[in-house]
């Protein structure tokens, strides 16, 4: 019942935490609300009883995705 | 709580669908992108979920309880580590796009066309 | 198309879209109640198969072991696409690195994040090869413990060193690296089948212990191949991008 209710409440989080990724503006922003889902994800996925998933969804989503994304939008960004 | 997991998925893939169709920067398209492929995982996850199982590693765990699906678990690992890899190249698509047109919007990209 | 029309369209197709996908998930068993027949077949055998205790690993390199050899390489493959979109353009030029750290000023206050990066820099090497050489019995493999081992190298970067990242991790070794991790994975593969048994046969000894490090044969091998590959994939594409945003420039030279 606990776990259920759990579950619950953190399926609610992500699908906010999913429209909010969608629905930010600017750049870095959004990047940061990604890098914030995933780790809602990653949770999500632990009350799931998958703790491999949840290690690769916060190793991907809290280091490699803002790493990449950020990187990216430093490049673009940048004129001489 | 029966088809709540698999709305919340379906409801995880049309925000990302909604962002791919609306936004004007690749850069977004790419985040919205990842949205939508995280709504597979939840889906996954969720078909394969077993009520009071536990995880399948059976360490210090004797005999053989009830334990969730290990083989949608398996699918949904190896697709979270390949898609970083993925959206590496399409950031790259993205620097390059904007190193020759210098514009990251797909509709202005689109009348260099030719 | 204004953006509007583009809207309408979209809400339209989304309203079909929408009526397929709940008309699906009510065709599902409720959440909780699998009733899907590989999973409890494969707990059932999976531990006195292969004597891996981390099932997930097992179903990874072992069961699934030949889908997975795709995922490895479509991993691969998205880094050489990487590499190969990201060749110096006509008019570029990229400044040698030592000149461009001797311009670059260091960010104020920056001690206190280069201390706190280079002091992480060994347990995050010690726990990703951890995670990479222990899924038969944890909930870690290839695939976690490869990006973790890459974080190590970019917290190099981190504490201010992208010379020392650079020679660290030369575009040649790390290259060298990822083709040993993909090509070793399918090597493993076909060796089996040069051994008289079927692709992805695990031919190596299982060990006595469920769950000891020495157990699980080619599951063990092949999560740390794995790792390896995909570390050097990472510390690739960081490389890359990092090279893009700090050292090429426009205009000839």
């Amino acid at each position: 019942m606990m776990t259920q209710a759990l579950q619950v409440v953190i399926l609610v989080l992500v699908a906010l935490g999913a429209t909010l990724v969608v629905m930010v503006r600017g750049r870095v922003r959004q990047v940061v609300a990604l890098s914030a889902y995933g780790i809602g994800l990653a949770v999500l996925f632990f009350t799931m009883q998958a703790p491999d998933v949840t290690l690769s969804e916060l190793v991907v989503g809290a280091v490699a995705l803002p790493l990449i994304l950020l990187l990216t939008i430093a490049r673009v960004r940048w004129r001489r | 709580m029966t088809y709540f997991p698999y709305l919340v998925a379906a409801w995880i893939l049309a925000c990302g669908l909604y962002g791919l169709v609306t936004n004007r920067d690749l850069i977004h398209q790419i985040i919205c992108l990842i949205v939508v492929q995280s709504s597979t995982y939840v889906m996954l996850l969720a078909t394969g979920y077993v009520t009071g199982g536990i995880a399948p590693y059976f360490s210090d765990v004797p005999g053989s309880p009830k334990a969730v699906d290990p083989v949608v678990q398996a699918l949904a690992l190896t697709d979270v580590v390949v898609e970083a890899a993925v959206t590496a190249l399409l950031a790259s698509f993205a620097i390059q796009a904007h190193k020759r047109f210098g514009t990251l919007d797909p509709q202005d990209l689109a009348e260099f066309k030719g | 198309m204004t953006p509007g029309q583009r809207r309408v369209i979209f809400l339209v197709a989304m309203a079909g879209l929408a009526a397929f996908v709940i008309w699906g998930i009510t065709g599902l068993p409720g959440f909780g109640r699998y009733p899907g027949p590989y999973g409890p077949a494969i707990l059932k055998v999976a531990e006195g198969q292969t004597n891996a205790t981390g099932i997930v690993s097992a179903v990874n390199f072992e069961y699934r072991g030949i889908d997975t050899v795709g995922e490895e390489f479509i991993l691969f493959t998205a880094v050489v696409g990487m590499t190969v979109v990201l060749r110096k353009l006509r008019g570029e030029r990229q400044r040698p690195a030592i000149e461009e750290a001797r311009e670059r000023a260091q960010p104020a206050g920056g001690t206190g994040v280069r201390a706190a990066a280079l002091a992480f820099t060994g347990p995050a090497a010690l726990i990703g090869w951890w995670l990479a050489t222990h899924a038969q019995t944890n909930p870690s493999g290839g695939f976690q413990g490869g990006v973790v081992l890459a974080t190590a190298f970019l917290l190099v970067y981190l504490g201010g060193e992208f010379l020392t990242f650079r020679r660290l991790s030369p575009v040649d070794i790390t290259d060298a690296a990822e083709a040993i991790g993909a090509g070793g994975f399918a090597a493993v593969g076909v060796t089996a089948i040069a051994a008289g048994l079927p692709y992805m046969d695990n031919y190596l000894p299982l060990g006595k212990v469920p769950g000891a490090v020495s157990s699980a044969g080619t599951i063990a091998l092949i999560s740390f191949l794995v790792g390896i590959g995909v570390a050097a994939a990472f510390v690739q594409i960081a490389g890359e991008l990092l090279e893009q945003t700090m050292l090429v420039r426009e205009g000839g030279g």
